[in-house]
């Protein structure tokens, strides 16, 4: 099997560097420059996986990021193995472990392969029909079906490459280095913009770098040599940079352009260690020239699937570039001249085209001439109706085409074969342009979308094979000429061009072609990676699909890894072939980005872990730390959950801590909630307009309660502000909301209300909060602030005080979240530690417990205040949540005044908040669950679900928060959570549990 | 991705900003004296069209002014940006 098919002249592989690699296990040589695909076909290997649906034996067919079939699976480390690899794009590198996908137990022998034979009964939509019924069998299926779906493998541990994220700003960006893309980068740097040329090869140059032909000069010399020539010249501008192994993947609008650049999926194992792996390039680009190419079109007849059926142009660059023969007995099929110039490389590299069959009638082109007179068989007006051979094609058999083209006749031919080159025409890349929303034309001439340059979207140009020029000559001219326009450049370097080209006489195109079979009977492949047939869309189209959008959807055509870029056009023509539709009134199916796979690393880049989004400490972390909290996740805030002691589980942390706060004393790290400083001579107007309650009677030194809503009248946030001066308020607002109400204030402020004067400035991160409550909680407190009289009358619940503490001006408040006694010191953030540690020590004696957010919202439980957020969801009123006492009913207006008595905000039946106790007072309610009166009537009617629930330590029973519907006046009423085992009875209360008479706040 | 050029610090990233809807809704004088259907037209009624279109939009991530926008929904061109308060320069 294993047979040298390398030739000894070329200039491009170094062939005294030689690299082995394995495929499946089977140890095998390459050289330097070569892909695995070339290296593969070298050693005569055209198998290389399976296809996606009927498990067809396929192989290498194309040499680019088109590959349809030649993907791989590169390595078995389950963190570093990279599924869907196009062989055609992979460079060779030392120790490369490739293996096929999509085949068990191997790729010579698999079992799916059956799906071939059983292929009649699987036509486009199979999975849809088959599926349906009976639809309560679909979960059993659809173990068998994701089993099967998918190519390779994913890996299956964490990536431990490193990738990389740069901003890049540019005058103009060049996609593609081929002809055009190199003479629009020497245009633009020559003129000193500053430009960036990129190309998804280790090489620049294109397909016109290995075109040695006698037909192809410019200014009297071959094409390759003279663009040899200028990329040469590239390196004396030190404004122009050049990256290869750069695939542009999207094309944003306003120029806006994201492109992957390979830094060493090239390099042996070894050489990458500490390197990053791939860069994802962020470009804004003040011009863009995309010089994207073009690629082949395959022809679609029966069984043109086969390994060893490759693109002309395919073969010639594995014989021009690598010096790789794919095949010993090579024949062509063709439908315009591009084949011909196959036929001259493999001639000069001694291999002997055995025949030629081309659709066409004649062609009086200088290229043809030039095979015919080397003596090559030319089989005129002949279509190939069929191939055979399994895991290579074997053989192929001609017909003569009919003068319409419809049918064949006459007798059958059959030639042998190990290689057939197939050459359908050429298709523009316009993906990128129309990924910026460009538009596209159809060209009747010769059946190709081209970019419809006066619907540009941005400052952007097509030019090369891009845009429908295929000819050399006029490749180079108009590049010339249109890039003089575009760059504003009066004399070029460019100007005296000489260019003889042969020009391409006769034009045939047929999308589908015809076979002595009824189609029924035959396998013309359309799109060979998701195994969908001429046949599917022409059943797809029966079916009633009319949309190409639909049509795509329902065979899956053009949806594999490869994105169609093979099949689509051919899909788009048969579908205007059956329908009798002009193609261009058809258009195309929406091209998307990426072009072509992005790996998820070079998505993410650097955030990941760690970086992946920010983290907020609070002043006092390193603290909790020492003292082995446990940490909640609040927005970015880690905020202590509970403080377990001696191996306490979150329960019985939370249970002694709660015990301890109302007991004695406890403290709480409240730095989170946001703080906003309010100042300005409008500023108690201010407030009455964003609260419900009202705010300008105030005084100096006083603290209260506001209820925020949105202009739907929903609770929005909640927080206590405190009056600092005239003209001064410090506001609160929860530790999730704080950059949304700060938000929501400088809106209304800026746009409803410019003529306040109010100014808002964020302060949590300036300010940290301890807060200390529990029945001594005075009394640490006046351990650390002696000089202070801390009498109700001096110092009475909702009232704020200035002092200092060591020297240190704070801000102590006398408000209370658990209903004890307490007290909130705000202290400037860098000296927070040090309080919250004197504070530990004052309270010593008094069994200071510090307590995390679990026991907070316990204790506030207990007293039913609410949590925004948590009780609440967006859907609730004041009045819902049984607070009508915020309401400034006096007021003329604040935010979400009028919505209070919307038709349906004043309905009765609307969920309220409600106190539940169960019946049984050990049995503790989960969150979320939901509440039901009737569970034997069906469909049983939900009235509510649970919002809070606890094991109340200072209570010694269970209790809940829920909203339920019409509950205000439901209280005494008996309600059923029903769960997964049991049905539990509670009874709807007051949403207060503990110390309803407030004695405790001035105990 | 757009660039947006805030007419208080210049062209900027799109990432920057942040879209507040529709444009030039004035909140009603005197809620009190509308009617539920009239409240609920400009509590919820937004317009989304195909074509230009006046939007809110803020510097979020820089100066935090908030300003309008003229722009095209079909093919995202900006029009025109201006100050809170000014006229559309556009109709």
């Amino acid at each position: 099997m294993s047979r040298n098919l390398r030739i000894n002249k070329n200039n491009f592989i170094d062939q005294t560097t030689r690299i082995s690699f394995k495929f499946n296990g089977q140890k095998l040589f390459g050289y330097k420059g070569d892909t695995l695909a070339s290296a593969l076909l070298a050693n005569n290997i055209h198998l290389v996986g399976r296809s996606f649906k009927y498990h067809r034996p396929r192989g290498i067919m194309t040499c680019g990021s088109e590959e349809p079939n030649g993907i791989v699976q590169i390595g078995n480390d389950p963190s570093l193995t990279d599924p869907n690899v196009r062989a055609t794009e992979i460079e060779l590198y030392e120790g490369l472990d490739a293996s096929s996908q999509n085949c068990w137990p191997s790729v010579n022998f698999d079992i799916g392969g059956i799906n071939n034979f059983l292929s009649p009964l699987l036509p486009a939509g199979f999975y849809y029909k088959t599926f349906m019924w009976p639809a309560s069998f679909w979960e059993k299926y659809e173990y068998f079906i994701r089993h099967s779906a998918g190519l390779g493998k994913a890996p299956t541990k964490s990536d431990p490459d490193i990738y990389d994220h740069q901003y890049s700003h540019c005058d103009v960006l060049v996609v593609g280095g081929g002809i055009s893309g190199i003479i629009s980068a020497k245009l633009s740097a020559e003129k000193g913009l500053d430009t960036i040329l990129i190309d998804d090869k280790s090489f620049l140059g294109g397909s016109t770098i290995y075109q040695e032909n006698e037909c192809y000069k410019i200014n009297s010399v071959n094409s390759n040599k003279w663009l040899s020539n200028e990329i040469e010249s590239l390196k004396n501008y030190p404004n122009l940079l050049i990256k290869n192994r750069t695939s542009l993947a999207a094309f944003h609008g306003y120029n806006y352009l994201l492109a992957r650049e390979n830094l060493t999926d090239h390099l042996s194992i070894n050489e990458r260690k500490g390197k990053i792996r791939q860069r994802l390039w962020k470009i804004r680009a003040k011009k863009v020239i995309i010089a994207s190419g073009s690629i082949e079109r395959p022809l679609i007849f029966s069984n043109n699937d086969r390994p060893g059926i490759i693109l002309s142009s395919s073969i010639k660059k594995y014989i021009d570039y690598y010096g790789v023969k794919t095949g010993e007995n090579i024949s062509l099929f063709t439908n315009n001249d591009s084949a011909y110039e196959t036929a001259i490389s493999l001639n000069k590299s001694g291999v002997k085209v055995n025949v030629i069959v081309d659709i066409r009638k004649n062609s009086e082109s200088k290229i043809v001439k030039e095979v015919l007179d080397l003596g090559l068989k030319v089989l005129w007006e002949s279509t190939v109706i069929e191939t055979q051979g399994y895991k290579r094609i074997k053989s192929f058999e001609v017909m003569k085409l009919s003068d319409d083209g419809n049918n064949v006749v006459g007798n059958k031919s059959k030639y042998n074969a190990d290689c057939l080159g197939i050459s359908g025409g050429w298709t523009p890349m316009v993906h990128l342009f129309t990924q910026s929303g460009g538009k596209l034309k159809f060209r009747n001439d010769d059946n190709v979308f081209i970019p419809d340059q006066d619907k540009t979207p941005s400052n952007q140009i097509s030019v090369g094979s891009c845009n429908g020029e295929f000819k050399l000559d006029e490749i180079v001219t108009k590049t010339i000429e249109n890039l003089k326009s575009f760059l504003d450049l009066s004399k070029t370097c460019y100007d005296e061009m000489k260019i003889n080209c042969p020009d391409e006489k006769s034009k045939r195109n047929i999308w589908l072609l015809p076979s002595d079979k009824p189609i029924g009977k035959t396998k013309p492949f359309l799109d060979f990676q998701n195994d969908s047939t001429a046949k599917d869309v022409k059943l797809a189209l029966r079916e009633g699909f009319k949309s190409i959008e639909h049509v795509k959807r329902y065979t899956t055509t053009g949806m594999g890894t490869d994105q169609g870029k093979l099949s689509n056009m051919h899909a788009l023509g048969i579908i205007a072939d059956t329908t009798g539709t002009n193609m261009g009134k058809l258009g195309t199916t929406t091209f998307r980005p990426p072009y072509t796979p992005l790996t998820f690393g070079a998505i993410v880049g650097r955030n990941v872990g760690e970086f992946f989004d920010h983290t907020r400490k609070t002043a006092i972390h390193n603290w909790h730390v020492k003292n082995n909290a446990e940490f909640e996740n609040v927005g970015q805030w880690k905020r202590p959950w509970y403080f377990p002691k001696n191996g306490e589980n979150m329960y019985q942390a939370v249970q002694r801590e709660s015990k301890a706060a109302r007991d004695s004393a406890g403290i709480l790290d409240a730095s989170t909630l946001g703080k906003i400083d309010i100042q300005g001579t409008d500023a108690s107007e201010f407030l009455n307009r964003v609260y419900t309650n009202a705010w300008s009677k105030l005084e100096i030194g006083k603290c209260r309660y506001g209820l925020m809503l949105n202009e739907d009248g929903m609770v929005y946030d909640d927080g206590v502000t405190t009056r600092l001066g005239e003209n001064h308020y410090i506001m609160t607002t929860t530790t999730g909301g704080a950059a949304n109400v700060l938000s929501k204030l400088e809106d209304y402020l800026q746009t409803e209300w410019p003529e306040l004067d109010v100014y808002l400035t964020t302060v949590t991160d300036q300010y940290s909060t301890i807060s200390i409550c529990g029945p001594n909680s005075k009394n640490i407190i006046a351990k650390i602030v002696p000089s202070l009289d801390l009498s109700d009358s001096n110092f009475p619940h909702m009232s704020f005080k200035n002092t200092k503490i060591s020297n240190v001006n704070c801000r102590l408040m006398r408000i209370s979240f658990t209903g004890e006694h307490s007290y909130e010191i705000n202290i400037q953030s860098n000296y927070a530690e040090d309080l919250w540690i004197k504070c530990m020590e004052a309270g010593k004696e008094f069994n200071l417990t510090p307590y995390g957010t679990e026991t907070m919202h316990l204790l506030r439980a207990e007293k039913g205040f609410i949590i925004t957020g948590q009780d609440t969801d967006g859907t609730l009123t004041p009045s819902d949540l049984q607070m009508d006492w915020i309401i400034g009913k006096k007021k003329f207006d604040f935010i979400g005044k009028r919505s209070l008595y919307r038709s349906d905000t004043i309905r009765e039946d609307r969920k309220q908040l409600v106190g539940l106790l169960t019946d049984d007072p050990k049995e503790v309610l989960e969150e979320g669950a939901q509440l039901v009166e009737n569970i034997n009537t069906k469909p049983v009617e939900m009235l509510g679900h649970v919002t809070s629930s606890y094991f109340s330590p200072n209570l010694n029973k269970s209790i809940a928060l829920a909203v339920v519907k019409s509950g205000k006046k439901l209280k005494g009423k008996k309600l059923i959570v029903p769960m997964e085992n049991k049905n539990i009875n509670v009874t709807i209360t007051d949403t207060v549990f503990y110390d309803k008479e407030n004695k405790r706040l001035n105990a | 991705m757009f660039i947006i050029n805030c007419p208080y610090c210049g062209e900027r990233d799109q990432t920057e900003f942040s879209c507040g809807g529709e444009a030039h809704i004035e909140r009603p004088k005197q809620p009190t004296e509308l009617s539920d259907d009239q409240w609920a037209e400009y509590l919820f009624m937004r317009k989304n069209i195909k074509g230009v279109q006046f939007e809110r939009w803020n510097h979020a991530h820089g100066c935090r002014k908030w300003f309008n926008m003229v722009r095209d929904t079909s093919n995202d061109k900006i029009q025109a940006v201006y100050k809170m308060g000014e006229k559309p320069p556009v109709k």
